[in-house]
């Protein structure tokens, strides 16, 4: 299975203020192939998000090519593209609306798209993330991180997409709750067959939910590695091995 | 050596609808020249155990304590004029996050001298090369300009250390450190964490590291507290981590994912009612 599903070629992205320039991502070219799980590493201030808010349309692109099965995607992006490809934000606190009752927020998206068995795929959705019945009339502060993070996620899933971008998923939960979610997201994939891009600045968490990972530093491709090449310590740059043995924690002055 | 830091009994109440709510309940420990770490997920009492032992549990909560001596001062008696002597000077906390810890109206320079104006008497000459020396102390390659500059100015990495450095002008002889480096990015934090850790071997000051990363902490503390619902559950030596006892322990080192270890699904972590008795 080597059919490419998503593709960015020479992505360039630059925000503009006035006579500022911030080249946020030069030349990225990534091919994702279907049912592959992709990942993206990076510090802060990388560009590794902005290339993902770049895929579904947030952020400004000012050169090069975003391709799904091989077609230039449209810009604006309209409502088929959404319908494949969603998107799971980073913080559980602030990409729910907090007025919304999580049946609207997983409500919304079906309206908009027009879809049939409302209830019954909400209903649906909630099972599938491990939150009961119960769920349905409650406002976000009710939930707890890992309970909104699911739901996000089932908000993501309701369309039925082939492609989740996933932002630092779990970066803002606790450790025992981040195994939950990424078991979750790991068992959706399997049983849907789904595409991920994942961005995250934790190798472990990079490690094990993806085959094939980009480390990025400023804007730009560092390099391309696969899970095994990483397990067996076969980082290419500098900058790389310095992200594997920060990743162990603390060494004393080397 | 008598400990810098004893801690027993350490309570912390707040009241609620539904009757007081202990958030942190019964901790005891003491602490010499050395780095102790508390590690604890959201909602352990990490964090107000840290700001218990300085005073500053935010009102309406209550600390109480059997004991609680910072080198032979009771610090529950401490007046207002005892905890403004030793707040800064002797004690200080490094917080979480730069953007909500530095004054966003005052410069570096200016915070950093302030400092320095409480507790220490010099001449403003004197302030201002203390104030540099210390900033880099912290590894900041530019401090002039850093000193010059408003909060906002600074990467979050640069604002923590300023803030670092702002708590430590002062020599302080126990810092407690609230996940000083969880905002910052892991080559960052590295750095970081070095300069404390020199701070502790050359200085003899004493450091209570609060974060909820058990693998930093195991390799960066010479003593670990693992806190559950405002309790100690497990006291380790850090390097024992991976021979702790208590199932909560072991629940948090099994659920991080491994770069080495292939598990699919991850180990849930189950809890236990009996653990919060």
């Amino acid at each position: 299975m080597t059919e490419t599903l998503l593709e960015t070629r020479d992505l360039d992205v630059t925000f503009r203020r006035g006579r500022d320039r911030v080249p946020a991502v030069r030349d990225v070219s990534i091919a994702v192939t279907r049912g592959e799980s992709y990942g993206i590493v990076g510090e802060s201030g990388s560009g590794k998000s902005t290339v993902l808010r770049a895929i579904c349309g947030l952020a400004p692109v000012s050169g090069g090519q975003i391709l799904l099965d091989g077609a230039p995607i449209p810009d604006p992006r309209d409502a088929a593209f959404y319908r494949r490809v969603q998107m799971v934000f980073q913080d559980p606190y602030a990409s729910l609306h907090p007025r919304h009752t999580i049946d609207r927020v997983l409500s919304e998206p079906l309206a908009i798209h027009g879809f049939d068995r409302r209830e019954e795929r909400i209903e649906q959705a909630l099972a599938e993330v491990g939150l009961g019945e119960g769920f349905r009339f409650r406002y976000p502060h009710q939930l707890s991180g890992g309970q909104r993070q699911r739901v996000s996620v089932a908000r993501a899933l309701i369309l039925e997409p082939q492609v989740l971008l996933l932002d630092e998923p779990t970066s803002a939960l606790d450790a025992s709750i981040q195994a939950e979610v990424l078991n979750l997201l790991d068992r959706i994939r399997t049983e849907r067959g789904l595409t991920y891009v994942m961005v995250s600045h934790d190798l472990a968490v990079v490690a094990h939910m993806c085959d094939r990972l980009m480390v990025m530093q400023h804007g730009r491709m560092v390099e391309e590695l696969t899970r095994d090449q990483l397990r067996g310590r076969a980082a290419a740059t500098d900058y790389t091995r310095q992200l594997l043995q920060a990743s162990k924690g603390y060494t004393p002055a080397a | 050596m008598a400990p810098l830091l004893t801690v027993e009994d350490l309570r912390v109440t707040f009241p609620t609808r539904r009757g007081p709510s202990e958030v942190v309940r019964g901790v005891s420990f003491t602490l010499g020249r050395e780095r102790l770490g508390i590690v604890g997920e959201s909602g352990s009492g990490k964090s107000q155990t840290g700001r218990a032992i300085l005073g500053l549990t935010p009102p309406p909560g209550v600390m109480t304590a059997k004991r609680l001596e910072f080198d032979g001062i009771d610090l529950r008696r401490a007046t207002p004029a005892q905890w403004r002597s030793l707040r800064g000077a002797r004690l200080s906390m490094v917080m979480q996050d730069p953007k909500f810890s530095l004054n966003p109206t005052m410069t570096i320079g200016r915070q950093l001298t302030e400092m320095l104006r409480f507790h220490a008497r010099m001449s403003a000459a004197e302030k201002q090369r203390a104030a540099l020396a210390m900033l880099e102390a912290v590894q900041i390659r530019d401090p002039d300009r850093v000193f010059r500059a408003y909060p906002h100015e600074l990467s979050g990495g640069m604002g923590q250390r300023a803030m670092i450095a702002m708590m430590l002008v002062t020599e302080p002889d126990l810092l407690i450190a609230d996940e000083p480096t969880s905002a910052l990015d892991v080559t960052v934090q590295v750095e970081v964490l070095r300069i404390l850790d020199r701070l502790v071997r050359d200085r003899g000051m004493g450091l209570i590291f609060i974060s909820h990363d058990l693998r930093l902490v195991g390799s960066f503390c010479d003593r670990v507290l693992v806190m559950y619902a405002g309790r100690v559950v497990e006291e380790l030596k850090a390097g024992d981590l991976d021979k702790a006892t208590h199932p909560y322990t072991r629940g948090l080192m099994n659920c991080l994912p491994q770069i080495d270890r292939d598990i699919r699904p991850l180990p849930v972590l189950k809890r236990d009612e009996a653990w919060a008795r």
